[in-house]
């Protein structure tokens, strides 16, 4: 569905001083500089499958879901969506795909969504009754009522998010390139969202690809990641290779009802931090269940807890470790 | 069919909504609508002046001349160039690019949804100005009355196109509408905003013939006020500035779409 083969791109940004006599000197003589924000990226992916695309803020997610639907032209290497070339934005391929971007939005402002819903349905020439049904469908599944029917700038931002999801969707794309579509919202409102992707998925077989800040999005919903860094490609697999090649550790976080000595934690895992009742521990991922067994049976736990540290924070982790 | 992606229904559902988003900003177009009154204060200037007679029409004329003048300009206000800069500024751009349908049909209905929600008011204007001049009053026979109406409609036209072109310079620099305001000097000297054409010498009047600024007030409304005008000239030249704009501003919009997916959109 997706095939994507040396795909680069460079932007060429101006470099100008501040000031008034900045300016005049970029006037006479303009000097650019290239950034490289993607570079020889290849992959490809089927018809139905759920891809996430990880990367730290500026490693090229964004560029990259703007040349697969066409917003941008690469600067070398080819792109094909379903068989299309995006950048050529013709008519038959934009009813094919939708481009979400958490950040930006195209509902009217002043309006309730349900007018940029009708003009969708006209736009996208989505007979009357069908869209009507499409409407409902889509608002059950994302919970969605009377909001439709209030101004958006009225909405919160999870119920905007929401709309926003429904006015790309009523096309029903076969492909969706979903730009950190749970950014800013809350915990709740991401998980509906989150399950609202995947009922989709599983509905219309739609292909998705999807970027995200937030781990959770990513292990809930894409059983297939590609990690980007600085514009390169270098993890394209299941999420658990990478979770393990990224974090062979969890940490956990114990509060006790009494301080402990450090030896008493000896064998259970490397102890980063230990402050009278407050200690963390990061535990190798195949003896966590041992390791926290041993923990409630020896001392007098008053709270444990294991996360996994954030997606930034492993990536970055990673970088340091020079394993690139 | 499709037109740029456009057809009836897609013209019927973003009027609607574009109608209705402008009745959101009613108090605002009211404001416009009574701001608009720039023809008005020239009347009572000229009125008041030995000048007028320069002007060659006299007192019931001049004073249809001048409401025709804002009438006219009320239903050719043109801001696309700063809805659009917001747009891109917004990223509102980007979605609209990735939509079947040409983004310049957006801003085409939001000014239309607008000029209705202006009616109301400038039919209000037009009221009070009959009763402050009642000898002043007429009413335009129906032919007339259409043949003003289609004149008004491409004066529109063509200060959407001009300024459209304008806005497509943005994709190439942020200062573009910084032209939109340069151009409103000759535009309110030129069109007949401040005096008919008719006031200005001959030479002058030869000269803007060959602009598109008398085509936007001074032939409209004309038209509008029942004056002796040639109406095979006036459409005649309204039709050559949309028919020179027009390919024009698609040729810049496309060119300036590609330099907008090159620079990132
Ligand atoms: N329009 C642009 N002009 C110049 N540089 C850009 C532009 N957009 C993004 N970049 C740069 O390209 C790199 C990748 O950005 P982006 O694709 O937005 O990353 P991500 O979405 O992964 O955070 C960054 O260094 C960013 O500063
Ligand atoms: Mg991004």
């Amino acid at each position: 569905m997706i095939q994507v083969d040396g795909l680069s791109k460079i932007y060429r940004v101006a470099e100008k001083q501040p000031g008034f006599a900045g300016t005049l000197r970029h006037f006479l003589r303009r000097r650019t500089r290239d950034v490289v924000a993607v570079q020889d990226v290849s992959f490809q992916i089927e018809p139905g499958e759920m891809v996430g695309f990880l990367g730290a803020n500026g490693a090229g997610k964004t560029t990259t879901l703007k040349m697969l639907c066409g917003l941008i032209h690469p600067s070398s290497g080819r792109v094909q969506v379903g068989g299309f070339s995006p950048q050529r934005r013709q008519a038959e391929f934009l009813r094919r795909i939708t481009l979400v971007m958490g950040q930006k939005q195209q509902l009217l402002w002043d309006l309730p969504p349900m007018d940029s819903l009708r003009v969708n349905a006209a736009v996208y020439g989505i007979p009357d009754g069908v869209a009507r049904r499409r409407i409902s469908e889509l608002a059950d599944l994302l919970e969605l009522g009377e909001e439709l029917t209030r101004p958006v700038r009225k909405l919160s931002l999870g119920q905007r998010m929401k709309a926003e999801l429904l006015a790309a969707l009523l096309h029903e794309p076969e492909v969706l390139f979903l730009d950190e579509p749970t950014l800013g919202l809350d915990v709740n409102a991401q998980a509906r969202v989150r399950k609202f992707l995947a009922e989709y998925n599983r509905r219309t077989g739609a292909t998705v690809l999807l970027t995200s800040h937030y781990m959770a999005d990513i292990t809930a919903l894409c059983p297939r990641v590609l990690l980007i860094h600085q514009g390169r490609l270098f993890h394209d697999g299941p999420l658990e290779a990478l979770a393990e090649q990224l974090a062979p550790e969890r940490e956990v976080r114990l509060e006790l009802e009494s301080p402990v000595a450090p030896d008493a934690l000896e064998g259970l895992g490397r102890l980063e931090q230990l402050e009278g009742c407050d200690v963390r521990l990061l535990v190798p991922r195949d003896q966590l269940t041992a390791v926290v067994a041993q923990l409630l049976d020896r001392f007098p736990v008053r709270d444990l807890d294991v996360t996994d540290p954030p997606i930034e924070e492993l990536i970055g982790g990673l970088f340091r470790q020079g394993r690139v | 069919m499709r037109i740029f992606g456009l057809n009836r229904r897609i013209i019927r559902v973003l009027l609607g909504s574009q109608y209705a988003h402008m009745l959101e900003y009613r108090a605002e177009i009211a404001l416009w609508a009574l701001s608009g009154v720039l023809p008005f204060i020239m009347l009572s200037i000229w009125s008041g002046s030995d000048a007028r007679s320069g002007l060659g029409l006299d007192g019931v004329a001049l004073d249809r001349y001048f409401l025709s003048a804002y009438l006219v300009r009320q239903f050719s206000v043109v801001w696309v160039v700063y809805a659009f800069e917001e747009d891109a500024l917004l990223g509102r751009l980007s979605p609209y690019l990735l939509q079947p349908l040409h983004p310049l049909w957006r801003y085409v209905a939001a000014h239309l949804g607008e000029q209705l929600t202006r009616l109301p008011f400038a039919a209000l204007i037009a009221v009070v100005f009959f009763a402050v001049q009642p000898q002043a009053f007429w009413l335009p026979s129906l032919g007339g009355f259409l043949l003003a109406w289609l004149a008004t409609w491409m004066a529109f036209a063509i200060a959407f196109l001009f300024q459209s072109l304008i806005a497509t310079l943005c994709f190439w620099s942020e200062k573009a509408s910084a032209l939109e305001r340069l151009q409103f000097i000759p535009f309110v000297f030129l069109s007949g905003l401040l005096a008919p054409l008719t006031a200005f010498p001959p030479a002058v009047r030869a000269w803007a013939q060959w602009t598109p600024f008398p085509y936007l007030i001074d032939f409209p409304a004309r038209v509008l006020a029942g004056q002796p005008v040639d109406l095979i000239a006036g459409f005649g030249a309204q039709l050559a500035w949309i028919a020179v704009l027009l390919p024009l501003v698609l040729l810049l919009w496309r060119a300036g779409v590609r330099r907008y997916s090159a620079m990132g959109a």
